[in-house]
């Protein structure tokens, strides 16, 4: 093929077996980022439930929570900015937060002369302040922790084989998914569709079926190569033994919940 | 539909987790022997479209969740009700994990609601409805449809069920409201759920019927046609 069109902006650097990190991976040496991720996910899932299980009129140990965040933010060179963007994901359910004070029930007090129920304005703020606090400590996981990394860490908390095979893959494909919609696009634009902005839903939603057909065989054949090349259901096993937690790891890892659980006991004991 | 942090009380999150990790083991065991080397790159490949279409998110502004696309009916009919609701729960567990979407604490009752429950009253219309219907492009593709729109209604509904147990804000009379936004938002959904699931399924159904599980489970097995050495002439 010569003279082929100059590659579009989006197209290029696309390569599909790059995928070992994810759009939101920080590439930056820090020690979050050096401690091994069975560690870290065992972590972060104890915190969010020590926080989900804080009483929501303790106001204060929601912001012990916040400091804590920030800390192991600094710690692993995630930029503020950066994690408020992204927890922009959680939008939808802070609007469910303010709609709250009018649905509730029970007690009112007039603010700015509307009416609004004391248990519906906990309850806002309930939301928001565990929402944002789970996804703040979602997003340090993410971008401290490679999507490789993130499988083998499953693998090492005894996670079914069944369940990494199907997030390795789902994780692989996405990339074969996103390329050929790309390429698809590309094809349609080159024989004189000129879609824009949402009449591109209707040329994409009548190829939906051959989308996923053709990310199927391509897909296949990833399969087929990887089998050919001797993988058997599970990743290498030099990665499973490499990295694995030490136990200074893990008590590094520990003090984030190990806080986050003293802050919860002082709050039920307090209120 | 995923559930955020704080949304619904921390006791009735530990009951559904438990609830939700039995029935994973249960699917985990029975999902092994569907696992062949036709179904894994499958099950890969729904569970990234899942995750694709998951990134459509519509907010409901009265009910606090975001309505989007479940994927459900689509998992049950190509891979099968077991490992089917295994892909909806790995793109949940990614999702949470990584990307913040639905809470760490409360993840057991976003699997029951869209992994299980979804996956489970899909695949149940999906067995009833392929005996009734022809067994033409058209009867696949009504089942598909009609799967898809319930399974999501039944899992909007689980979030109603959820929040009458353990939802954080007493809403009083406001639950009859808040279970017909759902209803309502989800049947929208639904169609828009049913469209895309009955046009996926009707093309690989036609190009490779092998990779749809639905079709392989009800019929006994043909004998594959043995091709004639040098091919046909």
């Amino acid at each position: 093929m010569t003279g082929s069109p100059p590659a579009r902006p989006a197209e290029r650097g696309t390569s599909m077996g790059a995928g070992h990190a994810h759009v939101l991976y920080r590439e930056v040496p820090s020690p979050v980022h050096r401690l091994a991720p069975e560690a870290k996910i065992t972590a972060m899932v104890l915190f969010t439930v020590a926080v989900v299980a804080t009483p929501r009129e303790a106001l204060w140990a929601f912001a012990g929570y916040a400091v804590l965040v920030a800390l192991v933010a600094t710690l692993a060179r995630v930029g503020a900015r950066w994690l408020l963007l992204r927890s922009m994901i959680e939008l939808p359910f802070v609007l469910f937060a303010f709609a709250l004070p009018f649905l509730g029930a029970g007690e009112r007090v007039e603010v700015v002369g509307l009416s609004l129920s004391v248990d519906g304005l906990y309850g806002g703020w309930n939301i928001v302040a565990k929402g944002t606090l789970g996804v703040l400590a979602s997003l340090l996981l993410a971008a401290t922790t490679t999507t490789r990394d993130l499988i083998i860490g499953l693998d090492r908390l005894r996670c079914p084989q069944i369940v990494t095979q199907i997030a390795t893959f789902m994780l692989r494909y996405l990339d074969v998914l996103v390329g050929e919609a790309r390429r698809m696009r590309v094809a349609r634009v080159s024989r004189g569709d000129d879609p824009r902005f949402l009449w591109q839903l209707r040329g994409f939603a009548a190829g939906v079926g051959a989308l996923f057909l053709r990310a199927f065989e391509r897909g296949e054949r990833v399969y087929l190569a990887m089998l050919s090349r001797g993988y058997s259901g599970r990743m290498p096993a030099v990665w499973q033994g490499a990295g694995a937690a030490t136990t200074g790891q893990w008590l590094a890892a520990a003090t984030v919940p190990v806080t986050a659980a003293f802050i919860a006991v002082t709050a039920v004991v307090l209120t | 539909m995923h559930i955020s942090n704080g949304i619904i009380n921390g006791p009735v999150a530990g009951v559904f987790a438990a609830l939700a990790l039995a029935a994973l083991t249960f699917c985990v065991l029975r999902g092994r022997r569907d696992l062949d080397d036709r179904l894994a790159p499958m099950a890969g490949l729904v569970a990234a479209f899942i995750f694709a279409v998951q990134m459509l998110n519509f907010p409901i502004f009265t009910a606090g969740v975001s309505g989007h696309l479940l994927g459900g009916a689509l998992a049950a009919l190509l891979v099968g009700p077991w490992v089917g609701a295994l892909c909806v729960a790995v793109v949940l567990v990614v999702q949470a994990l990584v990307f913040g979407d639905g809470g760490v604490a409360m993840l057991g009752l976003n699997i029951t609601n869209m992994a299980l429950l979804g996956t489970a009253a899909a695949y149940l219309l999906i067995a009833g409805l392929l005996r009734v219907l022809p067994r033409t492009p058209i009867g696949l593709s009504v089942t598909a449809f009609v799967s898809a729109l319930v399974s999501v209604v039944a899992a909007s509904q689980g979030f109603v069920f959820e929040y009458w147990l353990g939802g954080t804000t007493d809403l009083g009379g406001n639950l009859a409201g808040l279970a017909g936004t759902m209803a309502g938002a989800h049947l929208l959904i639904g169609v828009g759920e049913g469209l895309i699931t009955a046009t996926t399924v009707a093309t690989v159904a036609k190009v490779r019927p092998d990779l749809v599980y639905a079709l392989r489970a009800l019929k006994p097995a043909a004998p594959a046609p043995v091709p004639a050495v040098g091919g046909v002439r």
